[in-house]
């Protein structure tokens, strides 16, 4: 818990992976951060992740 | 012994790459099609029934019955179609291709590609111009007409002209356009001139008749789309040679008929993988809105199946706004998001606004489902209505459902 706590007495640089509203809200109030877009393979889908899987 | 994809895949891209494809005559289609008959129409995309069909297809089906002397008015082909004496054919299966709704019919003059590489033929349609034209579902006399122009004064012209320039390497050419702002789908102002310049002296010194030549020298260089379909030709050219290697994924083949879209992949030779074509997205011409367009249709497609169209925006500033992107960044983001979903990049086709990196190539089934990036297309739009013509430009993507239901089925095919 202490560097939890020692990260929020920190000024924030952030990456944010994914969802891309988090990182307009975190640019809103101009906090430093970067966007990695990313989605699951195939959507998510487990049986077409599988058929990916095995055509590697 | 279990198949090697990315190896298989590596051959692919080797083949996509390596194919040189040259326009080396005009014929016609009764001569040089497989299973041609007057009673026979080829037409863009997958195979489908009459019932299936949108209304520019039926249109401009009516009209090449017409065109072949079949009938002399509508309700005659109509009813000639209702017998069953009008046999449909995917252009695709005939070693053909044809924007739009892709009418090719018995007595229609052909383009003649050869892929010097590999050795294989590829035909296509010459391009009617804009406004009223069969490839939009026009089937009046003004179409027919021109159409009869063109099998009759402008085929054995341009047959002459070929003969008196030798080959032309449209690999070369396609270079050279798409350096000059052209993706080569939407935008084929740079090639139609390049092209214009390789044949039209040769038109000077061959046509006698000054009406004639005339007209030829008009409608060449009156129409910015007129090597469309020579790009097609040699897209078609370049990809036939990459079916059927064991274990390829990619896909050599992408087309829609206005009511699905298909694809073909390497390792499953010539089947179709079909889903409902989607409604592109982009900007219509004055007094046209959405609820006139026509769904996606067209073998042209081919041309974002070899790296170019959509998937070179990138590298045609110019076309960003007639197909409705936002800016010239978001073209370039286009182009590297089908960098994404590709097996590599092309060696001649470089794009200068990009620093000079290679058309994304060679689709990989495997890379669009897993990253869910679709191919990018760039098409024209067709009034829904038969006749009326292009009602806009856009971009549209190919539905997701063709490449898995490609992927499962590849799957399977090693289980086998």
């Amino acid at each position: 818990m202490k560097k939890v706590n020692q990260l929020f007495q920190e000024d924030l640089a952030v990456v944010n992976v994914g969802l891309e509203t988090f990182y307009t809200s975190m640019r809103s109030i101009k906090v430093p951060t970067v966007h990695v877009e990313w989605k699951p393979a195939a959507g998510g889908d487990e049986k077409l992740m599988a058929i990916l899987d095995r055509l590697k | 012994m279990r198949v090697d994809i990315n190896r298989a895949n590596e051959e692919g891209l080797r083949r996509i790459n390596e194919g040189q494809p040259v326009l080396v005559d005009v014929v016609y289609a009764k001569d040089v099609l497989p299973g041609m008959a007057k009673n026979v129409i080829g037409h863009a995309g997958p195979p489908l029934d009459w019932d299936d069909m949108c209304g520019p297809l039926k249109g401009a089906i009516i009209g090449a019955i017409k065109y072949e002397g079949l009938a002399t008015d509508d309700a005659e082909a109509e009813a000639l179609v209702k017998r069953g004496e009008i046999k449909f054919v995917s252009n695709h299966s005939m070693g053909a291709v044809g924007p739009m709704t892709g009418m090719v019919s018995y007595s229609m003059p052909l383009y003649h590609v050869k892929n010097e590489t590999f050795g294989n033929d590829a035909y296509c349609t010459f391009n009617e111009g804009l406004g009223k034209v069969m490839r939009f579902g026009a089937n009046g006399k003004e179409v027919l007409d021109r159409l009869e122009w063109m099998e009759k004064t402008l085929a054995p012209a341009l047959k002459a002209a070929i003969a008196e320039t030798g080959p032309i390497n449209l690999r070369v050419l396609m270079s050279q356009a798409l350096a000059m702002g052209d993706e080569m789908h939407q935008r084929n102002i740079a090639a139609s001139l390049l092209f214009g310049k390789s044949i039209l002296p040769a038109i000077a010194k061959l046509v006698d008749d000054r009406t004639d030549r005339e007209r030829i020298t008009q409608f060449i260089t009156g129409n910015e789309q007129f090597f469309l379909n020579l790009a097609m030709a040699a897209g078609k050219a370049i990809m036939d040679p990459v079916k059927d290697i064991e274990g390829c994924t990619l896909v050599t083949a992408m087309s829609r008929n206005g009511t699905n879209f298909g694809i073909k992949i390497s390792a499953l030779g010539d089947q179709w993988f079909e889903a409902p074509v989607n409604m592109p997205k982009g900007l219509y011409f004055p007094g046209y809105s959405a609820d006139d367009a026509n769904p996606d249709i067209g073998d042209s497609t081919i041309l974002e199946t070899i790296g170019l169209g959509g998937f070179t925006m990138g590298a045609a500033p110019a076309v960003v706004r007639f197909v409705g992107a936002e800016s010239v960044d978001a073209a370039i983001q286009y182009t590297n998001d089908m960098l994404e979903i590709t097996a590599g990049q092309s060696p001649t086709w470089q794009m200068p606004t990009m620093n000079f990196e290679g058309a994304p190539t060679g689709i990989d089934i495997r890379k669009v489902v897993e990253t869910g990036i679709l191919p990018t297309i760039n098409t024209g739009m067709a009034h829904k209505e038969p006749g009326i013509g292009q009602v806009g430009a856009g971009i549209v993507e190919a539905p997701m459902d063709c490449f898995v239901k490609a992927l499962v089925q590849f799957s399977e095919s090693l289980e086998d």
